[in-house]
Protein backbone atom coordinates (compact mmCIF):
# COMPACT_ATOMS: atom_id res chain seq x y z
CA UNK A 1 0.00 0.00 0.00
CA UNK A 2 1.43 3.00 -1.24
CA UNK A 3 2.75 6.30 1.41
CA UNK A 4 1.48 9.24 -0.61
CA UNK A 5 2.66 12.96 -0.12
CA UNK A 6 0.15 15.37 -1.15
CA UNK A 7 1.57 18.91 -2.21
CA UNK A 8 -0.91 21.74 -0.92
CA UNK A 9 -1.16 24.53 -2.71
CA UNK A 10 -0.92 27.77 -0.47
CA UNK A 11 -2.78 31.13 -1.86
CA UNK A 12 -2.91 34.10 0.21
CA UNK A 13 -1.96 32.11 3.65
CA UNK A 14 -4.77 29.42 2.76
CA UNK A 15 -4.90 26.40 1.15
CA UNK A 16 -6.61 26.27 -2.34
CA UNK A 17 -9.68 24.13 -2.69
CA UNK A 18 -7.93 22.16 -5.72
CA UNK A 19 -5.64 20.65 -2.67
CA UNK A 20 -8.51 18.40 -1.53
CA UNK A 21 -8.70 16.75 -5.35
CA UNK A 22 -4.92 15.38 -4.60
CA UNK A 23 -6.40 14.30 -0.86
CA UNK A 24 -9.27 12.50 -2.84
CA UNK A 25 -6.37 10.85 -4.81
CA UNK A 26 -4.42 9.85 -2.06
CA UNK A 27 -7.17 8.10 -0.47
CA UNK A 28 -8.29 5.95 -3.49
CA UNK A 29 -5.06 4.98 -3.97
CA UNK A 30 -5.18 3.60 -0.52
CA UNK A 31 -1.93 3.52 2.21
CA UNK A 32 -1.44 6.20 4.33
CA UNK A 33 -0.56 9.96 2.98
CA UNK A 34 0.71 12.90 4.60
CA UNK A 35 0.54 16.75 3.02
CA UNK A 36 3.18 19.09 2.37
CA UNK A 37 2.78 22.78 2.74
CA UNK A 38 4.91 25.20 1.70
CA UNK A 39 5.29 29.00 1.96
CA UNK A 40 4.53 31.80 4.75
CA UNK A 41 1.74 31.06 6.66
CA UNK A 42 1.71 27.38 5.97
CA UNK A 43 2.08 26.22 9.49
CA UNK A 44 -1.83 28.51 10.10
CA UNK A 45 -2.81 27.59 6.82
CA UNK A 46 -2.31 23.69 7.85
CA UNK A 47 -4.66 23.74 10.96
CA UNK A 48 -7.38 24.17 7.79
CA UNK A 49 -6.62 20.88 6.43
CA UNK A 50 -5.59 18.93 9.75
CA UNK A 51 -9.34 16.84 10.14
CA UNK A 52 -8.67 15.14 6.42
CA UNK A 53 -7.22 11.80 8.08
CA UNK A 54 -3.12 12.71 7.04
CA UNK A 55 -0.78 10.84 8.95
CA UNK A 56 1.11 14.39 9.23
CA UNK A 57 1.13 17.46 7.93
CA UNK A 58 4.44 18.89 7.25
CA UNK A 59 4.51 22.89 7.63
CA UNK A 60 7.74 24.36 5.41
CA UNK A 61 6.71 28.12 6.62
CA UNK A 62 9.33 30.06 5.30
CA UNK A 63 9.31 33.11 2.80
CA UNK A 64 12.13 31.94 0.97
CA UNK A 65 9.51 29.13 -0.75
CA UNK A 66 6.43 32.51 -1.11
CA UNK A 67 4.65 32.54 -4.69
CA UNK A 68 5.58 28.92 -5.37
CA UNK A 69 8.86 29.50 -7.90
CA UNK A 70 9.48 25.62 -8.68
CA UNK A 71 13.35 26.56 -8.70
CA UNK A 72 12.64 27.26 -4.43
CA UNK A 73 9.88 24.79 -3.63
CA UNK A 74 11.01 21.74 -5.58
CA UNK A 75 14.13 20.77 -3.95
CA UNK A 76 12.70 20.76 -0.63
CA UNK A 77 9.24 18.71 -1.87
CA UNK A 78 11.72 16.09 -3.29
CA UNK A 79 14.03 16.43 -0.19
CA UNK A 80 10.71 15.41 1.95
CA UNK A 81 9.71 13.02 -0.33
CA UNK A 82 12.61 10.90 0.00
CA UNK A 83 13.95 11.16 3.67
CA UNK A 84 9.95 10.46 4.68
CA UNK A 85 9.92 7.41 1.99
CA UNK A 86 6.98 8.52 0.76
CA UNK A 87 6.44 5.72 -2.48
CA UNK A 88 4.13 8.46 -4.87
CA UNK A 89 4.17 12.83 -4.77
CA UNK A 90 0.68 14.02 -5.76
CA UNK A 91 -0.36 17.35 -6.51
CA UNK A 92 -3.49 18.34 -8.19
CA UNK A 93 -3.38 19.54 -12.07
CA UNK A 94 -3.71 23.24 -11.90
CA UNK A 95 -1.35 25.79 -13.22
CA UNK A 96 1.02 25.31 -10.26
CA UNK A 97 0.65 21.52 -10.28
CA UNK A 98 1.41 21.63 -13.72
CA UNK A 99 4.89 24.04 -13.27
CA UNK A 100 6.81 21.49 -10.52
CA UNK A 101 5.32 18.17 -10.90
CA UNK A 102 8.36 17.61 -13.55
CA UNK A 103 10.95 18.99 -11.84
CA UNK A 104 9.70 17.08 -8.53
CA UNK A 105 10.43 13.62 -10.90
CA UNK A 106 13.35 14.94 -12.40
CA UNK A 107 14.83 15.19 -8.87
CA UNK A 108 13.62 12.26 -7.46
CA UNK A 109 14.49 9.83 -10.47
CA UNK A 110 11.06 9.35 -10.58
CA UNK A 111 8.32 8.62 -13.29
CA UNK A 112 5.60 11.03 -13.86
CA UNK A 113 2.13 10.34 -14.87
CA UNK A 114 0.40 13.64 -15.80
CA UNK A 115 -3.13 14.91 -15.67
CA UNK A 116 -4.77 11.60 -14.53
CA UNK A 117 -7.99 11.10 -14.22
CA UNK A 118 -8.58 7.70 -12.00
CA UNK A 119 -6.52 5.29 -9.88
CA UNK A 120 -6.36 1.78 -9.65
CA UNK A 121 -4.49 -0.74 -7.75
CA UNK A 122 -3.59 -3.78 -9.55
CA UNK A 123 -2.05 -6.14 -7.84
CA UNK A 124 -0.04 -4.10 -5.87
CA UNK A 125 0.61 -1.84 -8.59
CA UNK A 126 -0.54 1.45 -9.46
CA UNK A 127 -2.56 1.90 -12.94
CA UNK A 128 -3.51 5.21 -13.89
CA UNK A 129 -6.32 6.59 -16.01
CA UNK A 130 -5.63 9.74 -18.11
CA UNK A 131 -7.59 11.57 -20.83
CA UNK A 132 -5.33 12.00 -24.46
CA UNK A 133 -6.10 13.22 -27.96
CA UNK A 134 -8.62 16.32 -25.88
CA UNK A 135 -10.32 13.78 -23.79
CA UNK A 136 -11.53 11.53 -27.34
CA UNK A 137 -9.40 8.60 -25.73
CA UNK A 138 -8.20 7.78 -22.34
CA UNK A 139 -5.34 5.34 -21.70
CA UNK A 140 -4.48 3.57 -18.97
CA UNK A 141 -0.67 3.61 -17.59
CA UNK A 142 1.43 2.87 -15.25
CA UNK A 143 4.94 4.24 -13.65
CA UNK A 144 7.87 2.04 -13.72
CA UNK A 145 10.37 3.73 -11.12
CA UNK A 146 9.83 2.58 -7.48
CA UNK A 147 8.25 6.96 -6.91
CA UNK A 148 6.16 7.96 -8.43
CA UNK A 149 5.06 11.39 -9.17
CA UNK A 150 1.14 12.29 -10.48
CA UNK A 151 -0.79 15.31 -11.29
CA UNK A 152 -5.03 14.98 -10.73
CA UNK A 153 -7.60 16.06 -12.68
CA UNK A 154 -9.61 18.45 -10.22
CA UNK A 155 -12.66 17.99 -12.86
CA UNK A 156 -12.49 14.12 -12.22
CA UNK A 157 -11.21 14.02 -8.27
CA UNK A 158 -14.20 15.59 -6.88
CA UNK A 159 -12.93 17.76 -3.52
CA UNK A 160 -12.30 15.55 -0.62
CA UNK A 161 -14.83 16.08 1.99
CA UNK A 162 -13.00 15.94 5.81
CA UNK A 163 -13.09 12.57 7.64
CA UNK A 164 -12.63 14.09 11.14
CA UNK A 165 -9.55 13.71 13.74
CA UNK A 166 -6.84 16.07 13.99
CA UNK A 167 -2.77 14.93 12.02
CA UNK A 168 -0.18 16.65 13.86
CA UNK A 169 1.82 19.55 12.11
CA UNK A 170 5.63 19.28 12.36
CA UNK A 171 7.96 21.82 10.83
CA UNK A 172 10.48 20.67 7.73
CA UNK A 173 12.95 22.92 6.86
CA UNK A 174 13.84 24.15 3.09
CA UNK A 175 16.08 22.18 1.79
CA UNK A 176 19.76 22.97 0.04
CA UNK A 177 19.14 25.44 -2.21
CA UNK A 178 19.31 25.16 -5.86
CA UNK A 179 21.49 27.41 -8.18
CA UNK A 180 18.67 27.88 -10.27
CA UNK A 181 16.81 29.94 -8.07
CA UNK A 182 19.37 32.52 -8.03
CA UNK A 183 18.30 33.05 -11.48
CA UNK A 184 14.64 33.70 -11.40
CA UNK A 185 12.63 36.84 -10.47
CA UNK A 186 9.37 36.76 -8.94
CA UNK A 187 8.38 40.29 -10.12
CA UNK A 188 4.23 40.34 -9.55
CA UNK A 189 1.30 39.13 -9.65
CA UNK A 190 -1.51 40.40 -11.47
CA UNK A 191 -4.25 38.52 -10.06
CA UNK A 192 -7.47 38.05 -11.21
CA UNK A 193 -10.05 40.09 -9.11
CA UNK A 194 -13.24 38.44 -8.91
CA UNK A 195 -16.01 37.84 -6.26
CA UNK A 196 -17.26 34.86 -8.31
CA UNK A 197 -16.31 31.16 -7.19
CA UNK A 198 -13.15 29.92 -8.86
CA UNK A 199 -14.14 28.11 -12.26
CA UNK A 200 -12.15 25.01 -10.56
CA UNK A 201 -15.14 24.53 -7.75
CA UNK A 202 -18.03 26.54 -9.28
CA UNK A 203 -21.34 24.24 -9.62
CA UNK A 204 -22.68 26.55 -11.78
CA UNK A 205 -20.61 28.27 -15.16
CA UNK A 206 -21.89 30.58 -17.59
CA UNK A 207 -19.16 30.75 -20.72
CA UNK A 208 -19.47 32.66 -23.39
CA UNK A 209 -18.17 32.56 -26.85
CA UNK A 210 -16.46 35.23 -29.57
CA UNK A 211 -20.11 35.86 -30.34
CA UNK A 212 -20.61 38.38 -27.39
CA UNK A 213 -18.43 40.55 -28.37
CA UNK A 214 -17.91 43.73 -26.58
CA UNK A 215 -21.06 42.73 -24.66
CA UNK A 216 -19.41 39.46 -23.15
CA UNK A 217 -19.89 40.66 -19.29
CA UNK A 218 -22.99 43.10 -19.76
CA UNK A 219 -24.67 39.75 -21.25
CA UNK A 220 -23.27 37.19 -19.13
CA UNK A 221 -23.21 38.67 -15.68
CA UNK A 222 -26.23 39.29 -14.27
CA UNK A 223 -26.99 35.02 -15.31
CA UNK A 224 -23.82 34.40 -13.60
CA UNK A 225 -25.05 36.82 -10.46
CA UNK A 226 -27.95 35.23 -10.23
CA UNK A 227 -26.69 31.53 -10.29
CA UNK A 228 -23.76 32.03 -8.25
CA UNK A 229 -22.09 30.95 -10.96
CA UNK A 230 -18.08 31.74 -12.30
CA UNK A 231 -17.76 32.46 -15.93
CA UNK A 232 -15.86 30.98 -18.43
CA UNK A 233 -14.90 31.63 -22.18
CA UNK A 234 -14.16 29.79 -25.32
CA UNK A 235 -10.36 30.69 -26.41
CA UNK A 236 -11.94 32.69 -29.60
CA UNK A 237 -13.46 34.90 -27.07
CA UNK A 238 -10.38 35.23 -25.08
CA UNK A 239 -8.02 35.92 -28.09
CA UNK A 240 -10.27 38.55 -29.38
CA UNK A 241 -9.90 40.54 -25.85
CA UNK A 242 -14.06 40.00 -24.76
CA UNK A 243 -12.55 38.02 -22.03
CA UNK A 244 -9.07 37.68 -19.78
CA UNK A 245 -7.24 34.52 -20.98
CA UNK A 246 -7.76 33.19 -17.31
CA UNK A 247 -11.38 32.21 -18.03
CA UNK A 248 -10.79 30.08 -20.73
CA UNK A 249 -12.19 26.73 -20.42
CA UNK A 250 -10.70 23.97 -22.90
CA UNK A 251 -8.10 21.31 -23.28
CA UNK A 252 -5.23 23.59 -22.89
CA UNK A 253 -6.70 26.23 -20.24
CA UNK A 254 -9.32 25.15 -17.46
CA UNK A 255 -10.70 21.63 -17.27
CA UNK A 256 -14.13 21.79 -15.23
CA UNK A 257 -16.72 19.72 -14.72
CA UNK A 258 -19.66 21.49 -12.81
CA UNK A 259 -23.44 20.45 -12.36
CA UNK A 260 -24.52 22.54 -14.57
CA UNK A 261 -22.94 24.69 -18.18
CA UNK A 262 -24.04 26.94 -19.92
CA UNK A 263 -22.03 27.75 -22.83
CA UNK A 264 -23.66 31.02 -24.89
CA UNK A 265 -22.59 31.79 -27.87
CA UNK A 266 -20.09 29.00 -28.16
CA UNK A 267 -20.01 27.16 -31.56
CA UNK A 268 -17.74 23.89 -29.56
CA UNK A 269 -14.65 23.47 -31.40
CA UNK A 270 -13.13 20.20 -30.06
CA UNK A 271 -10.48 21.99 -27.82
CA UNK A 272 -13.49 23.74 -25.94
CA UNK A 273 -15.50 20.20 -25.82
CA UNK A 274 -12.13 19.01 -23.91
CA UNK A 275 -12.57 21.21 -21.21
CA UNK A 276 -16.10 20.43 -20.15
CA UNK A 277 -18.27 17.87 -21.60
CA UNK A 278 -17.49 16.63 -18.14
CA UNK A 279 -20.27 18.60 -16.62
CA UNK A 280 -23.28 16.99 -15.58
CA UNK A 281 -26.12 18.80 -17.28
CA UNK A 282 -25.13 21.41 -20.32
CA UNK A 283 -27.31 24.12 -21.95
CA UNK A 284 -26.48 25.60 -25.13
CA UNK A 285 -27.39 28.37 -26.90
CA UNK A 286 -26.47 29.24 -30.05
CA UNK A 287 -28.09 31.11 -33.48
CA UNK A 288 -26.09 28.45 -35.22
CA UNK A 289 -28.75 25.02 -35.34
CA UNK A 290 -25.95 22.59 -36.72
CA UNK A 291 -22.78 24.15 -34.05
CA UNK A 292 -21.28 20.88 -32.97
CA UNK A 293 -21.77 22.23 -29.23
CA UNK A 294 -25.46 20.89 -29.57
CA UNK A 295 -23.96 17.32 -29.98
CA UNK A 296 -22.86 17.00 -26.42
CA UNK A 297 -25.78 19.68 -25.03
CA UNK A 298 -28.77 18.21 -22.99
CA UNK A 299 -30.50 21.00 -23.59
CA UNK A 300 -30.40 22.96 -27.00
CA UNK A 301 -31.76 26.25 -27.64
CA UNK A 302 -31.05 27.81 -31.15
CA UNK A 303 -31.86 31.70 -31.13
CA UNK A 304 -30.38 35.02 -30.77
CA UNK A 305 -28.22 34.99 -27.53
CA UNK A 306 -28.62 38.84 -26.94
CA UNK A 307 -32.27 38.21 -26.13
CA UNK A 308 -32.46 34.65 -24.76
CA UNK A 309 -30.11 34.96 -21.97
CA UNK A 310 -31.71 38.33 -20.34
CA UNK A 311 -35.24 36.39 -20.65
CA UNK A 312 -33.38 33.32 -19.58
CA UNK A 313 -32.24 35.75 -16.37
CA UNK A 314 -35.96 36.90 -16.01
CA UNK A 315 -37.36 33.32 -16.07
CA UNK A 316 -35.14 32.00 -13.69
CA UNK A 317 -35.98 34.75 -11.20
CA UNK A 318 -39.56 33.82 -11.42
CA UNK A 319 -38.72 29.91 -11.08
CA UNK A 320 -36.71 30.19 -8.39
CA UNK B 1 20.32 34.81 -29.25
CA UNK B 2 20.63 31.57 -29.87
CA UNK B 3 17.37 29.58 -29.42
CA UNK B 4 16.44 25.87 -29.64
CA UNK B 5 13.11 24.82 -30.24
CA UNK B 6 11.74 21.06 -30.02
CA UNK B 7 8.84 20.10 -32.40
CA UNK B 8 6.09 17.45 -32.50
CA UNK B 9 4.33 16.28 -35.23
CA UNK B 10 0.81 15.16 -33.97
CA UNK B 11 -2.14 13.82 -35.51
CA UNK B 12 -4.76 17.07 -36.81
CA UNK B 13 -5.77 18.07 -33.55
CA UNK B 14 -8.68 19.47 -35.10
CA UNK B 15 -10.15 16.39 -36.28
CA UNK B 16 -9.07 14.40 -32.61
CA UNK B 17 -12.42 13.38 -31.94
CA UNK B 18 -11.39 11.13 -35.20
CA UNK B 19 -9.21 8.75 -32.86
CA UNK B 20 -10.35 5.24 -32.78
CA UNK B 21 -9.73 2.33 -30.33
CA UNK B 22 -8.75 -1.13 -32.27
CA UNK B 23 -8.25 -4.19 -29.53
CA UNK B 24 -6.90 -1.16 -26.85
CA UNK B 25 -4.75 0.30 -29.43
CA UNK B 26 -5.10 3.71 -30.56
CA UNK B 27 -5.48 4.23 -34.10
CA UNK B 28 -5.22 7.97 -35.87
CA UNK B 29 -5.30 5.99 -39.21
CA UNK B 30 -6.49 8.83 -42.13
CA UNK B 31 -5.43 12.20 -39.56
CA UNK B 32 -3.32 14.05 -41.35
CA UNK B 33 0.42 14.42 -39.42
CA UNK B 34 0.22 18.65 -38.46
CA UNK B 35 3.16 20.34 -36.44
CA UNK B 36 1.95 20.32 -32.91
CA UNK B 37 0.20 23.83 -32.68
CA UNK B 38 2.27 25.13 -29.40
CA UNK B 39 5.13 24.13 -30.93
CA UNK B 40 4.38 26.29 -33.58
CA UNK B 41 3.91 29.18 -31.30
CA UNK B 42 7.34 28.53 -29.89
CA UNK B 43 8.85 28.46 -33.71
CA UNK B 44 7.34 31.58 -33.97
CA UNK B 45 8.68 33.35 -30.72
CA UNK B 46 12.02 31.86 -31.34
CA UNK B 47 11.74 34.00 -35.08
CA UNK B 48 10.55 37.15 -33.44
CA UNK B 49 13.03 37.44 -30.66
CA UNK B 50 16.13 36.74 -33.27
CA UNK B 51 15.16 39.57 -35.83
CA UNK B 52 14.24 43.38 -36.27
CA UNK B 53 10.27 43.08 -36.87
CA UNK B 54 10.88 45.27 -39.52
CA UNK B 55 13.55 43.50 -41.74
CA UNK B 56 12.61 39.49 -40.99
CA UNK B 57 14.97 38.68 -43.45
CA UNK B 58 18.34 39.95 -42.02
CA UNK B 59 18.29 36.98 -39.18
CA UNK B 60 19.86 38.66 -35.98
CA UNK B 61 20.20 35.28 -34.14
CA UNK B 62 20.14 31.65 -34.74
CA UNK B 63 16.80 29.23 -34.56
CA UNK B 64 17.44 25.56 -34.11
CA UNK B 65 14.24 23.04 -34.52
CA UNK B 66 14.64 19.87 -32.91
CA UNK B 67 12.40 16.63 -33.70
CA UNK B 68 12.52 13.31 -32.58
CA UNK B 69 10.78 10.59 -34.71
CA UNK B 70 11.43 8.86 -38.19
CA UNK B 71 13.37 9.80 -41.77
CA UNK B 72 9.47 11.25 -42.24
CA UNK B 73 9.20 13.39 -39.85
CA UNK B 74 11.73 15.79 -41.36
CA UNK B 75 9.10 17.13 -42.70
CA UNK B 76 8.09 18.96 -39.84
CA UNK B 77 11.82 20.09 -39.64
CA UNK B 78 11.09 21.78 -43.35
CA UNK B 79 8.10 23.37 -42.46
CA UNK B 80 9.61 25.11 -39.81
CA UNK B 81 13.15 25.79 -41.95
CA UNK B 82 10.54 27.33 -44.29
CA UNK B 83 9.28 29.96 -41.99
CA UNK B 84 12.79 30.99 -41.03
CA UNK B 85 14.17 28.61 -38.82
CA UNK B 86 18.01 28.28 -39.47
CA UNK B 87 19.32 25.00 -38.63
CA UNK B 88 17.26 21.10 -37.77
CA UNK B 89 18.22 18.63 -36.32
CA UNK B 90 16.65 15.01 -36.24
CA UNK B 91 17.12 12.43 -33.34
CA UNK B 92 16.35 9.15 -34.90
CA UNK B 93 13.98 7.58 -32.91
CA UNK B 94 10.55 5.72 -32.80
CA UNK B 95 7.58 6.95 -30.75
CA UNK B 96 7.24 3.42 -28.57
CA UNK B 97 10.67 4.43 -28.03
CA UNK B 98 10.34 7.60 -26.06
CA UNK B 99 8.81 9.30 -22.86
CA UNK B 100 8.88 12.93 -22.28
CA UNK B 101 11.72 11.66 -19.77
CA UNK B 102 13.67 10.14 -22.26
CA UNK B 103 12.78 13.22 -24.56
CA UNK B 104 14.14 15.61 -21.88
CA UNK B 105 17.53 13.93 -21.21
CA UNK B 106 18.35 13.59 -24.62
CA UNK B 107 17.49 17.77 -24.90
CA UNK B 108 19.80 17.62 -22.17
CA UNK B 109 22.73 16.44 -23.83
CA UNK B 110 21.98 18.37 -27.01
CA UNK B 111 21.92 21.64 -25.26
CA UNK B 112 24.85 20.67 -23.71
CA UNK B 113 26.58 20.08 -27.50
CA UNK B 114 24.78 23.20 -29.15
CA UNK B 115 24.94 25.87 -25.74
CA UNK B 116 21.66 27.84 -26.94
CA UNK B 117 20.94 30.86 -24.63
CA UNK B 118 17.21 30.00 -24.38
CA UNK B 119 14.96 26.61 -25.03
CA UNK B 120 11.53 27.49 -26.05
CA UNK B 121 8.72 24.74 -25.89
CA UNK B 122 5.16 24.72 -26.75
CA UNK B 123 3.69 24.18 -23.08
CA UNK B 124 2.24 20.83 -24.19
CA UNK B 125 1.63 18.04 -26.83
CA UNK B 126 -1.88 18.22 -27.76
CA UNK B 127 -2.15 14.66 -28.55
CA UNK B 128 -0.76 13.15 -24.75
CA UNK B 129 -1.62 16.61 -23.10
CA UNK B 130 1.24 15.65 -20.43
CA UNK B 131 2.35 19.53 -20.25
CA UNK B 132 6.24 18.15 -18.85
CA UNK B 133 9.19 18.74 -21.21
CA UNK B 134 10.35 22.20 -20.83
CA UNK B 135 10.00 21.50 -17.52
CA UNK B 136 12.04 18.45 -17.33
CA UNK B 137 14.72 19.97 -19.67
CA UNK B 138 14.85 22.85 -17.18
CA UNK B 139 15.31 20.65 -14.06
CA UNK B 140 17.78 18.36 -15.66
CA UNK B 141 19.98 21.42 -17.06
CA UNK B 142 19.60 23.21 -13.80
CA UNK B 143 18.39 26.43 -15.52
CA UNK B 144 15.25 28.53 -14.53
CA UNK B 145 12.07 27.73 -15.99
CA UNK B 146 9.25 30.00 -16.85
CA UNK B 147 6.19 27.42 -18.20
CA UNK B 148 2.82 28.87 -19.93
CA UNK B 149 3.85 32.38 -21.09
CA UNK B 150 1.48 34.62 -22.82
CA UNK B 151 4.25 37.33 -23.14
CA UNK B 152 8.01 37.96 -23.19
CA UNK B 153 10.54 40.75 -23.17
CA UNK B 154 13.68 40.47 -23.74
CA UNK B 155 16.20 43.11 -21.77
CA UNK B 156 18.85 43.10 -23.65
CA UNK B 157 19.31 39.39 -24.72
CA UNK B 158 20.47 38.59 -21.13
CA UNK B 159 17.43 38.24 -19.20
CA UNK B 160 13.16 37.82 -20.17
CA UNK B 161 10.62 38.80 -18.43
CA UNK B 162 7.74 37.01 -18.94
CA UNK B 163 3.94 37.07 -18.14
CA UNK B 164 3.05 33.34 -17.39
CA UNK B 165 -0.74 32.81 -17.58
CA UNK B 166 -1.91 30.97 -14.49
CA UNK B 167 -5.48 30.10 -13.27
CA UNK B 168 -5.44 33.37 -11.20
CA UNK B 169 -3.92 35.67 -13.51
CA UNK B 170 -0.61 36.61 -14.44
CA UNK B 171 2.87 35.78 -12.90
CA UNK B 172 5.68 38.24 -13.85
CA UNK B 173 9.15 36.56 -14.05
CA UNK B 174 11.89 37.23 -14.95
CA UNK B 175 14.82 34.74 -15.51
CA UNK B 176 18.29 35.07 -16.71
CA UNK B 177 19.51 33.64 -19.50
CA UNK B 178 20.14 30.71 -20.30
CA UNK B 179 16.18 29.36 -19.36
CA UNK B 180 13.86 26.96 -20.17
CA UNK B 181 10.45 28.90 -21.42
CA UNK B 182 7.09 26.92 -22.51
CA UNK B 183 4.73 29.55 -23.84
CA UNK B 184 0.77 29.58 -24.28
CA UNK B 185 -1.87 30.07 -26.57
CA UNK B 186 -1.58 33.85 -26.50
CA UNK B 187 2.31 34.59 -27.26
CA UNK B 188 1.72 35.14 -30.80
CA UNK B 189 -0.62 38.29 -30.41
CA UNK B 190 0.89 41.01 -32.32
CA UNK B 191 3.22 42.56 -29.63
CA UNK B 192 3.53 39.42 -27.20
CA UNK B 193 7.05 39.06 -27.78
CA UNK B 194 8.98 42.36 -27.42
CA UNK B 195 12.37 41.12 -28.81
CA UNK B 196 15.72 43.31 -28.07
CA UNK B 197 15.95 44.65 -32.07
CA UNK B 198 12.09 45.95 -32.28
CA UNK B 199 10.67 45.89 -28.81
CA UNK B 200 7.66 48.03 -30.21
CA UNK B 201 6.98 45.96 -33.49
CA UNK B 202 3.73 44.43 -33.88
CA UNK B 203 3.22 41.29 -35.95
CA UNK B 204 0.06 40.43 -37.50
CA UNK B 205 -1.56 37.67 -34.95
CA UNK B 206 -0.61 34.45 -35.22
CA UNK B 207 2.01 32.45 -36.89
CA UNK B 208 3.82 33.64 -40.46
CA UNK B 209 3.55 31.23 -43.21
CA UNK B 210 6.02 30.34 -45.63
CA UNK B 211 6.62 31.82 -49.13
CA UNK B 212 6.89 29.09 -52.08
CA UNK B 213 10.14 30.83 -52.20
CA UNK B 214 11.16 30.06 -49.08
CA UNK B 215 9.72 26.19 -48.98
CA UNK B 216 12.27 25.59 -51.96
CA UNK B 217 15.23 27.60 -50.06
CA UNK B 218 14.52 25.65 -47.01
CA UNK B 219 15.81 22.38 -48.68
CA UNK B 220 19.28 23.55 -48.99
CA UNK B 221 18.97 24.69 -45.07
CA UNK B 222 21.18 22.34 -42.90
CA UNK B 223 19.52 19.01 -41.22
CA UNK B 224 21.38 17.23 -39.42
CA UNK B 225 20.67 13.26 -38.12
CA UNK B 226 21.83 12.75 -34.19
CA UNK B 227 21.54 8.58 -33.06
CA UNK B 228 19.67 8.57 -29.87
CA UNK B 229 22.24 6.56 -28.45
CA UNK B 230 24.75 9.66 -29.09
CA UNK B 231 23.15 11.53 -26.46
CA UNK B 232 21.65 9.32 -23.71
CA UNK B 233 24.19 6.25 -24.73
CA UNK B 234 22.27 3.06 -22.80
CA UNK B 235 20.12 4.90 -20.55
CA UNK B 236 17.25 4.36 -22.96
CA UNK B 237 14.89 2.59 -20.12
CA UNK B 238 11.40 4.38 -19.96
CA UNK B 239 9.80 5.36 -16.67
CA UNK B 240 6.27 5.38 -18.20
CA UNK B 241 4.16 2.39 -20.15
CA UNK B 242 0.89 3.01 -21.81
CA UNK B 243 -1.49 0.03 -22.07
CA UNK B 244 -5.18 -0.25 -23.03
CA UNK B 245 -7.02 2.68 -24.18
CA UNK B 246 -10.47 3.23 -24.36
CA UNK B 247 -12.86 5.53 -25.53
CA UNK B 248 -14.31 7.66 -23.30
CA UNK B 249 -18.28 6.86 -22.15
CA UNK B 250 -20.66 8.44 -24.91
CA UNK B 251 -23.07 11.31 -23.48
CA UNK B 252 -26.54 10.77 -24.10
CA UNK B 253 -28.51 12.40 -27.09
CA UNK B 254 -29.54 15.87 -25.46
CA UNK B 255 -32.94 18.01 -26.64
CA UNK B 256 -33.43 20.91 -28.42
CA UNK B 257 -36.26 22.96 -26.76
CA UNK B 258 -38.52 25.41 -28.41
CA UNK B 259 -37.79 28.81 -25.83
CA UNK B 260 -36.70 29.60 -22.71
CA UNK B 261 -39.31 29.07 -20.58
CA UNK B 262 -39.03 25.44 -21.80
CA UNK B 263 -35.77 25.29 -21.00
CA UNK B 264 -36.20 26.35 -17.33
CA UNK B 265 -38.83 24.10 -16.74
CA UNK B 266 -36.73 21.25 -17.95
CA UNK B 267 -33.53 22.16 -16.07
CA UNK B 268 -35.87 22.54 -12.82
CA UNK B 269 -38.10 19.26 -12.94
CA UNK B 270 -35.77 17.09 -15.13
CA UNK B 271 -31.98 17.89 -14.74
CA UNK B 272 -33.20 19.15 -11.15
CA UNK B 273 -30.33 21.43 -11.10
CA UNK B 274 -31.79 24.43 -10.19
Amino acid sequence: MPNTLVIAELHDGAVRKSTHSAINFARQAGGTFSILVLGPGSKAAAKEIEGFGAAKILAADDAYLANGLAERVVPTIAEVARSGGFDVVAVTASSFGKDIAPGIAAKLGAGYAPDIAGVKDEGGKLVYRRPVYAGNAYASCSVSTPVQVVSVRQSEFSAAEPSGGNSPVEDVAVAAKDPAAERVEFVSLDAAKSERPDLGEARVIVSGGRALKEKFAEVLDPLANLLNAAVGASRAACDAGYAPAELQVGQTGRVVAPRLYFAIGISGAIQHLAGMKGSKTIVAINKDADAPIFQVADYGLVGDLFTAVPELVTELKKAT
Amino acid sequence: MKILVPLKRVADPDNANKVKVNGGKLETTGLEWKPNPFDEYAVETALRLTENGANPKARLGEVIVVTFGPKETETTLRGALATGADKAIRIDATDDQLDGDLIARALKALVEKEKPDLVLTGKQAVDGDSNQVGQLVASYLGWPQATFAGTIKSEDDKSLLVGREVDGGTINLRVTLPAVVSVDLRIVAPNSVQSKASPAHKYPEGVRFAALMAIMAAKKKPLTEVKLADLVGADTALKITYGAHELPPARKAGIKVANVPELVAKLKSEAKVL
